[in-house]
């Protein structure tokens, strides 16, 4: 192991070999190997995403044929969602700074996280099977809409199944998280102390676990159809495929909010610390998470409006879609007070906390767009869509993604990157991001559709753009992953607090040790955020 | 690895540990993953009432298929378990291990029962050709079809849940015989039964849907 000249013993240095990885109950072991594994499928889709790029590089056909792009759009879709962004922060950083935070030693159920681990690389090898045999991977989109998920001759079942385990994975995380934070808070850390991060993750979980079972049995149905060739939601025979996209989207808006909220958990974490300043309004972002999670139940309609929908409910759905925007809001705001008069600290995990506010915003007025029936009429499966998402998830969650990585990455593997390579390379991934999908947004007001491997002449330019943009995000990304890999080999011994966090992770050695902690952690008077040389302007 | 494995050979331990057992925690644990459980016959429900108002005269012409004799017995036997496997808790934390097993086992028994007599019920639909893909089945109206789909696919989710639930009672009672799970550290043979309760509590909602309401 390359980290071996430290000190004491930490988590890499108690056991070694492959198998005390794949059986280990330690929370930190899982979490790492979900980083690889999630890390793993983010570069392949990405490729993916490049290969569409370029495809839609000039009208007409470049280097893929329909089918291929359509096949090619659907694998990306099904890896970007369930194999990366809804495990990604959770199954990652909440599984290794979750209990840390806490001041535990572990999550609640060490062996049902390494279970749900297994369930995640069971429904990862179902996935890529679909590539193996008959005629390929799914078509439909990932979000498998009936009829044509029930008719189509490519390994739709394999995808299904796939994602009901990945699923099942899901549920079991957000299960464990919940009892845990019920249950292995340190001694004195009531709810109202506890990290952001883990409020964030609590109303995740609450999501994970209440709406992943809907899908669960919507994709089974689904199955059931292609087995048995019922008509439950094949119109020719009778059947309702409003029915399935309502099912479908009972749960699949709500797991926006589980790629979304974990994410605004880390910029939560990360604004106070590079600000030194206390939270502003640390029980509204706390609440406001839990609102999120609320609301976010009741607002599925508004992927339907075009559907076939009643007017009032289409009203309704779309006055309940808005009031997702003022919970969000509230945090935006109160990490720019947070901001304000603080001592900032101008680092790359800030950097991308703040490229996240800015990218969300973008995602998320555009989403305030959609969610007004009569504007998302026009812009309705058209490139608006594509960028409005991209803009939420990859430049929200993704980045908060990055962000963690880079605020955490010293406290993982005790050791630093090079600053100045990593800033470099959060510029160059910042102006590709925005250069690839600003564009689409244009592009979609303009009429572009999304799903289509070709399109209209007038369309070039800004498809030139886009598609050039996909390569200077990609540059940027190889180099900041190649920039974390050289500081992984051979980075500067990072010391246990290199930002000066007060978060409870801060205060055991980096690496951590086996338990985490080898002595009782002390929890920070006032709150979690109550930074003791800050010259507070707001008092609680 | 067990948990105690973890802890031993270690100077510090924290008093939150994630490596002791709690036995709150891991009931609420079974509570949490009974809410899933619950949520996903909810969607199956919901399948059901959008299409039985949909055929409301084809649902009905399709039930009167199914034995509400064998239903009813089978609804009894099912009460029953539950009432066992919660007079087995009790039983254990008095203290009695013997009564205990002997009641657990007669849950499974009630299983099994629950089991054949579906079987047979099962068995006359093949025999009518009601099963879906069937001959008798294909030639029925759209409504009708939908009926006994709906019928396959929710009893039979159902009957696994009870398989599932046979076999992590039995299980249990292995652990029971073995002294891991005793009066102190009963929570596991709880949380059997409340996975019991729950699958009695969703037939008692598949019952009236597909044999009673007329």
């Amino acid at each position: 192991m390359t980290v071996a000249a430290l000190p004491q013993t930490n988590f890499f240095q108690i056991k070694k070999g492959i198998f005390s990885w794949l059986f280990t109950l330690d929370h930190k072991r899982i979490g790492l190997m979900y980083l690889y594994s999630v890390g793993l499928f983010f570069l392949v889709a990405a490729g993916l995403g490049v290969a569409m790029r370029l495809e839609l590089l000039n009208p007409g056909r470049d280097i893929m044929s329909p089918q291929t792009y359509n096949q090619v759009f659907t694998l990306h879709g099904v890896i970007m969602i369930f194999l990366f962004i809804i495990p990604s922060i959770p199954a990652v950083f909440g599984n290794f700074f979750l209990p840390l935070m806490l001041g535990t030693d572990d999550v609640a159920f060490p062996k049902i996280n390494l279970l749900s681990y297994w369930l995640y690389v069971l429904g990862a090898l179902f996935a890529l099977s679909t590539l193996m045999y008959g005629s390929g991977p799914a078509d439909t989109g990932w979000t498998f809409y009936a009829p044509y998920s029930v008719k189509t001759g490519t390994n739709v079942t394999m995808a299904v199944l796939a994602a009901f385990i990945l699923g099942f994975s899901s549920i079991l995380t957000g299960l464990n998280f919940i009892v845990t934070i019920h249950r292995l808070r340190t001694p004195g850390m009531g709810f109202n102390q506890m990290p952001l991060f883990a409020w964030s993750l609590y109303a995740t979980s609450w999501i994970q676990l209440l709406a992943t079972p809907v899908i669960g049995i919507t994709l089974l149905m689904i199955v059931a159809e292609r087995v048995f060739g019922i008509g439950l939601f094949d119109p020719a025979i009778g059947g309702d495929p409003i029915l399935y996209q309502h099912l479908f989207w009972i749960y699949s808006h709500p797991a926006v909010y589980i790629m979304a909220l974990p994410a605004m958990g880390i910029v939560s974490e990360i604004i106070p610390t590079f600000a030194q300043r206390t939270i502003f309004g640390y029980k509204a972002i706390a609440y406001s998470s839990m609102a999120i999670a609320f609301v976010g139940y009741f607002v599925w309609g508004h992927h339907m409006f075009t559907s076939g929908m009643s007017g009032p409910a289409a009203i309704i759905f779309s006055i309940l879609t808005f009031f997702v925007a003022i919970p969000t809001a509230i945090k935006v705001f109160n990490w720019v007070a947070t901001l304000y008069k603080g001592s900032i600290n101008i680092q790359v995990p800030l950097l991308f906390a703040l490229a996240f506010i800015f990218n969300f915003m973008i995602g998320g007025l555009t989403g305030l767009v959609l969610g007004a029936v009569a504007a998302d009429i026009h812009v309705h499966d058209t490139y608006f869509v594509v960028g409005h998402f991209h803009y939420v998830m990859f430049g929200g969650a993704g980045f908060a993604f990055f962000g963690a990585l880079h605020y955490w990455f010293p406290k993982i593997w005790g050791r630093m990157y090079n600053m100045r390579m990593a800033n470099i390379a959060f510029t160059i991934l910042f102006i590709g991001f925005n250069m690839l999908y600003f564009p689409m947004l244009i592009l979609g007001l303009e009429g572009m559709p999304r799903r289509y491997y070709d399109y209209l002449p007038e369309f070039h330019t800004l498809n030139v753009v886009s598609t050039v943009g996909s390569w200077v995000l990609a540059t940027g990304l190889l180099l900041m992953i190649g920039n974390l890999i050289a500081g992984y080999l051979k980075g500067k011994a990072a010391s246990a607090n290199p930002w000066n966090g007060i978060t409870l992770e801060w205060q055991t050695s980096s690496p951590p040790p086996l338990h985490n902690f080898d002595k009782m952690p002390e929890l920070t008077k006032g709150g979690p955020y109550n930074f003791p040389n800050a010259k507070s302007t707001h008092k609680k | 690895m067990t948990k105690t494995d973890l802890t031993m050979n270690h100077a510090f331990v924290l008093p939150n540990s994630g490596h002791k057992f709690d036995a709150k925690a891991s009931k609420m644990g079974m509570w949490l993953f009974l809410y899933t459980e619950l949520l996903l016959f909810g969607g199956l429900f919901i399948v059901y009432m959008a299409y039985r108002y949909l055929n409301q005269n084809a649902f009905l012409l399709a039930s009167f298929e199914l034995n509400v004799w064998m239903g009813t017995i089978n609804t009894i036997v099912l009460l029953t378990s539950s009432l066992t496997i919660a007079m087995s808790i009790t039983a254990l934390q008095k203290g009695d291990t013997r009564l205990s097993i002997i009641l657990a086992f007669s849950t499974i028994l009630a299983a099994l029962v629950f089991l054949v007599i579906k079987y047979f019920e099962w068995g006359a639909k093949f025999e009518h050709g009601l099963f879906p893909g069937m001959d008798h089945y294909n030639s029925l109206p759209y409504g009708e079809r939908l009926y006994f789909y709906l019928y396959f696919f929710m009893t039979g989710l159902h009957a696994l849940h009870v398989i599932v639930g046979g076999i992590f009672i039995g299980v249990v009672i292995r652990l029971i015989r073995k002294g891991r799970i005793n009066k102190n550290r009963i929570s596991l043979l709880e949380n059997s039964g409340l996975y019991w309760h729950l699958v009695d509590v969703i037939w008692i909602y598949l019952f009236p849907l597909f044999y009673l309401i007329h």
